[in-house]
């Protein structure tokens, strides 16, 4: 009903309506076409190093616009695409998993993506003021503060801003998971992907703080003339590493784990089969995160901690690699015995497990300090990540969205295109990366703008470069499955994958109150539970009645507004007086924002019963 | 309208703060927020530690704090969570006037305290000529030291600004969990404070 | 337990590394094919963790490849309802106690060869040397030697050599990877390592710690001669004359350009420490030019026009007066014939 509507409107209403929805499903596409864009341009970016590497000695860019590449490659695709994208996926699908109308703080949870939004444009604004950070996405000091230019101060600010509304959302689905859930809806019986998106709301609250921290003194010392990274005054620039790696080990996992829920929907549901050892699961999850905060300083092992240190975060290192093994086997185990359907969704699912093995692998081989030695800062450990984020996190993002595009939008992504794509992006993927791990063995060191002639590095680089093509062809592929599912696609079915949890009980798209009545939920996989026992919907948990529902608001929006105003003032005010004037003022429309927020009463509005009713005729 | 939430001593509930779903996220979430405000907290804590010595020939610790007006201001501040802690009590009661009276002594209480850090940053700035840009050691400390004065401030904003708004329409379910999360903040800006009084004053005397 | 790693060491040796031996990368810059005791402890961990997890990958892929061929859905089996399996906890103990097994087999291992190359108990009776990083070039100073050199570091073959090493800008990386791993050079610690080349050779350095511009031009060499040749090279870097006396008019009139141009405030000759620059005494011994070109007078002269071309964002640029092609030449001429020593990087046998 709500799509026949949409369609009638104009764009101008269609546009005020998503500039200041609080609805988690609109604000999931947000999220997805906000994820989706950054995610095309830091692949563009990708592409652009590896025309540069194609060839020894390149000079396609020069070295300083090749620096701001590859610090925006980093810092675009891990905060700017892989997060967001999952929380596209998180904010679709959590609330209808777990039976509930709406995410806890539905006005939060509009805050988070246009704090995120608005982050991610001040870095990218950088492009075209005065050139972008050139620092790598680590921006280790001092080389960030002495870093010349506005380039780093745009992605200090772009970063805190984006940061600001990851931690929100963080502990909107918290509370939501907590608090939110249907009658029945046990820890014990929520689906994996909600399980997954709630411990990794915890590393978000309990890591990112420490990256605002960092963030903070950095832009001190940039902009305000402290000295916490300058040696000639007391500074030390360790810290700086100290506390971005606090933050960005536990970041690997906020990005991993998610994905690893979305698999285990994906081999249930297409195995037919329940998912096996599924309390195990639950714990491998939780010791994960919780191994993941004292791990951070193996990205330090160079840096000359000692070997007391080094050995004790070298075996913390390798006992995540037991949690990550469980879940590995089991995922098998699921698939042992099931009746397994293979489609492009599963594909992506079936593609991840030999690639993620392989990082995983090469993870507890990076993990032994004395070999890390070697590896360390070489393309040695530019395909390990990227055999995790794109292996993981990416087939993982790509899986979801086959595997709920129906729900999110109504329609079935084509099938062909998907599976075009899944292959010449996975061939691709080995391409690009397998050989990398050799080129770090073989002495080429990781954001190296050129490398030199007669080092044995020439064909390595080309075989990356070719692999680096079919990535790509095969994200235009995509696209177009996008775009033509959007006009052409086709129609989804409520249940088009015969599901085996809650939102597969709903339309779709779902109403825009999700559930008429609250479920009542009966065990693990609600649905399948009805199913084999005949009945095939789950039984209302409450009588029919008036439904609350959260007011829509632009608040949000000129919250962000104001701090992304505030953020050029912060940069321009160094050089410039009249900056003051837009730090001032952005501040004061951020500040006045939330004092309006806070003094105007906001109950919201019901849909009465009798309206219900009628809708379900 | 059938959701009005304006109390009388018969409708009151235990917990008017928690006794709304709105209530009970605003609740949990806002403990959330404080556990990620710990990790804020922590990692400047780790900073000060790290550079405390580090002063580049700039005045020490030793040689800057006195003792006398960091007890007053420790004094003032713990003082005022304890007043917030009778405003609480008042609100369970369904005491409006009470409450407010004593959330008005918290803000007096807070206020005072934002005065002597105030004077103590200009003593040391115009006294010692020790600023933010003298030494690793004086950054780390103005920014740990003042991101807990800009808590201070803030909550005291905050504290004015739904006293006011309240201030004729009484106490009801729609804002007991405002008034509740802005005591769990004052609570947790002051242990912050007993912290900072531990590990940069008196571990500056002493250490 | 020595005899066990020894005897798994040699295994290791003999099967793998001969396989790959021959797709290893180019000599002397290859960690794969180690001259140096660091690279060599290094590689036996690759070797021993890539066994151990390659065996991991094969149990996940051959289960894997079963359950595709057997599970995959068949014809007629559109209604087929699979065993709903909760778990099985045998199996599930099974691959949670057997890598934790692995993971210590690595374990030990791992710590051990840790806490050797960060033993510092030699240091005070072995060579020693400071390092200092610069964007992008790097100084080594031979501790109670009174020799000062850049680019180029020698050292005797079989013996322990401990670097002291610290940066003068940002955090650079010191990494030889034949010879030994990387260390970590940071502006406000100094940090220790020790490398140990087994055979003579010229062997490549990088700087891997991201560092600007030109982080990618930063290369260098250790030049591991014999015993008795790093001896003679000490003895003729001690000895050097820091206004050496140029061999022909050409290289006379470079060197009252050089001195007039400004280039002695930044570039000393002899041991003198001031490193503002790199110091060249033995500039026409060197193996490369800038670390990254070919030392020859043409190259010189463009280096010399214009350093900005080469190495961007190095602190070289503007730092002098504009000077001429044939200024130029005669500066690259004078500097050419600074070779105060015979022990070149040919003394060391290969390149």
């Amino acid at each position: 009903m709500s799509t026949v509507a949409s369609q009638k409107r104009g764009f101008g209403a269609v546009l005020w309506d998503y500039l200041t929805t609080v609805d988690h499903k609109k604000i999931a596409h947000l999220y997805l076409f906000g994820g989706g864009f950054f995610f095309l341009l830091g692949g563009l970016e990708a592409m652009i190093i590896r025309i540069q590497l194609a060839v020894p000695e390149n000079d396609f860019v020069s070295a300083g616009f090749y620096n701001e590449l590859l610090t925006m490659h980093g810092t675009t695709m891990i905060f700017l695409a892989a997060m967001p994208l999952l929380f596209a996926l998180m904010n679709a699908v959590v609330p209808l998993q777990i039976g509930a109308r709406d995410v806890a703080f539905p006005f939060l949870n509009s805050l988070g993506f246009w704090l995120f939004l608005f982050g991610g444009l001040i870095l990218n604004l950088s492009w075209f003021l005065e050139g972008a950070p050139d620092a790598g996405w680590t921006a280790y000091a001092p080389l960030s503060v002495t870093s010349p230019g506005h380039g780093v101060d745009f992605y200090v600010i772009g970063l805190q801003i984006a940061g600001a509304g990851t931690l929100i959302a963080g502990i909107n689905f918290l509370v939501t998971i907590i608090n939110m859930r249907a009658p029945g809806m046990t820890y014990m019986r929520m689906p994996l992907f909600t399980w997954t998106t709630f411990v990794t709301s915890v590393l978000i609250l309990f890591a990112f703080p420490a990256l605002t921290i960092g963030l903070f003194l950095l832009m001190f010392d940039r902009m305000f003339g402290s000295a916490f990274f300058d040696v000639g005054l007391g500074g030390n620039s360790i810290i700086w590493q100290h506390l971005f790696w606090i933050f960005g080990h536990p970041e690997v996992y906020i990005l991993i784990l998610p994905a690893f829920g979305i698999f285990s929907e994906i081999f249930a549901t297409f195995s037919r089969k329940r998912l096996f050892g599924y309390t195990a699961m639950v714990f491998a999850t939780i010791l994960i995160a919780f191994f993941g905060f004292m791990v951070w300083a193996h990205h330090m092992f160079t840096v000359g901690l000692g070997p007391v240190a080094n050995s004790i975060f070298a075996i913390a290192t390798m006992a995540i690699a037991v949690p990550t093994g469980i879940k590995i086997f089991n995922w098998l185990a699921t698939m042992w015995g099931g009746r397994i359907t293979i489609n492009t969704s599963m594909l992506w699912a079936l593609g991840f497990i030999p690639s993620f093995t392989i990082g995983g692998m090469t993870g507890v081989m990076v993990a032994a300090v004395v070999a890390d030695y070697q590896y360390h800062d070489t393309y040695f450990v530019v395909a390990h990540f990227h055999y995790v984020i794109v292996g993981g996190v990416v087939f993982g993002i790509l899986a979801g969205l086959h595997y709920w595009w129906p729900k999110m939008f109504g329609r079935v992504l084509h099938e062909g295109m998907g599976k075009l794509t899944f292959w010449t992006f996975f061939i691709g993927f080995h391409l690009t990366f397998f050989i990398q791990h050799f080129l770090g063995l073989m002495g080429m060191p990781r954001r190296y703008w050129v490398f030199l002639e007669n080092q044995g590095l020439d064909t390595g680089n080309m075989i990356s470069t070719i692999g680096a093509f079919f990535m790509a062809f095969g994200v235009v592929v995509m696209l177009i499955n996008v775009v033509y599912t959007a006009l052409k696609g086709e129609k989804a079915a409520d249940d088009p994958w015969d599901g085996r949890t809650l939102e597969w009980t709903m339309a779709s798209p779902p109403a825009e109150y999700n559930f008429k009545q609250a479920p009542l939920v009966r065990g693990l996989d609600p649905l399948w539970i009805e199913k084999t026992e005949g009945k095939g919907q789950l039984t209302p948990a409450e009588p029919l009645g008036d439904i609350h529902m959260p007011n829509a608001s632009f608040l949000p929006f000129l919250m962000s507004l104001g701090l992304f105003i505030a953020g050029f003032g912060f940069i321009y005010q160094v050089d410039y007086d009249w900056a003051y004037i837009l730090l001032f003022a952005g501040m004061a429309m951020t500040l006045g924002c939330m004092l309006i927020r806070s003094l105007k009463d906001d109950h919201g509005y019901h849909i009465p019963k009798d309206e219900l009713e009628r809708e379900a005729d | 309208m059938s959701h009005d939430h304006s109390l009388n001593p018969e409708t009151m509930p235990n917990e008017p703060e928690k006794a709304t779903e709105e209530g009970k996220n605003k609740f949990l979430g806002f403990w959330f927020f404080l556990g990620g405000e710990t990790v804020l907290f922590a990692c400047l804590f780790g900073t000060y530690i790290a550079l405390r010595n580090s002063t580049a020939g700039g005045p020490t610790a030793n040689e800057l704090f006195g003792l006398e007006l960091v007890f007053m201001m420790t004094i003032l501040l713990l003082t005022s969570s304890l007043t917030s802690v009778y405003a609480m009590y008042h609100m369970k009661n369904n005491d409006f006037k009470k409450m407010q009276l004593w959330l008005g002594i918290t803000a007096i209480l807070g206020f005072t305290f934002l005065g002597l850090e105030i004077y103590e940053f200009t003593h040391y700035i115009v006294d010692y000529e020790f600023t933010f840009r003298s030494s690793a050691f004086g950054s780390a400390f103005y920014t740990l030291v003042g991101f807990h004065g800009g808590h201070v401030t803030f909550g005291l904003a905050w504290l004015i600004a739904i006293m006011i708004r309240n201030a004729k329409r009484g106490l009801n379910l729609y804002n007991a969990p405002k008034f509740y999360t802005w005591s769990l903040y004052w609570h947790f800006i002051d242990v912050i404070w007993v912290f900072i009084f531990t590990v940069v004053y008196l571990m500056g005397k002493v250490g | 337990m020595k005899g066990w790693t020894g005897k798994l060491r040699a295994f290791a040796l003999l099967g793998f590394v001969a396989l790959v031996l021959s797709a290893c990368g180019k000599e002397n810059l290859t960690a794969l094919d180690p001259k140096g005791y660091g690279a060599d402890q290094s590689l036996y961990l690759i070797i021993l963790t890539t066994i151990i997890m390659l065996f991991v990958l094969a149990v996940v892929m051959i289960v894997y490849t079963i359950v595709l061929i057997r599970y995959r859905k068949k014809k007629g089996q559109e209604d087929y309802i699979p065993k709903q399996v909760e778990g099985n906890r045998t199996l599930e103990t099974v691959w949670t106690v057997i890598p934790i097994i692995l993971l210590l087999i690595i374990a030990v291992p791992t710590v051990t060869a840790t806490f050797d190359l960060a033993d510092e108990s030699a240091a005070s009776d072995s060579l020693n040397i400071d390092v200092t990083g610069n964007q992008y070039w790097w100084h080594f100073n031979y501790d109670g030697q009174e020799v000062q050199t850049s680019q180029d570091l020698y050292i005797p073959v079989g013996e322990r050599v401990y670097l002291n090493m610290m940066s003068s800008d940002v955090i650079h990386s010191f990494w030889v990877p034949t010879i030994a791993g990387k260390m970590d050079v940071n502006p406000e610690n100094e940090n220790t390592m020790y490398i140990e080349a087994h055979e003579e050779g010229v062997y490549w350095g990088k700087c891997a710690e991201f560092c600007g511009p030109s982080h990618s031009l930063m290369d260098f060499k250790v030049i591991a001669v014999s015993p008795e040749e790093f001896d003679q090279w000490l003895n003729d870097m001690q000895n050097a004359d820091p206004e050496p006396e140029p061999e022909n008019a050409v290289a006379q009139e470079g060197q009252s350009l050089f001195e007039e141009n400004n280039c002695m405030s930044c570039h000393a000759i002899g041991s003198s420490s001031a490193s503002i620059g790199p110091n060249l005494t033995n500039y026409g011994n060197r193996s490369t030019l800038a670390g990254v070109e070919d030392l020859n007078k043409e190259n010189l002269v463009d280096w010399i026009m214009d350093p900005e071309a080469l190495k961007p964002g190095n602190k070289m640029t503007g730092q002098y007066p504009e000077v001429s092609e044939n200024e130029a030449g005669k500066i690259a001429e004078y500097l050419l014939q600074l070779d105060e020593t015979d022990i070149t990087p040919e003394s060391a046998g290969n390149e």
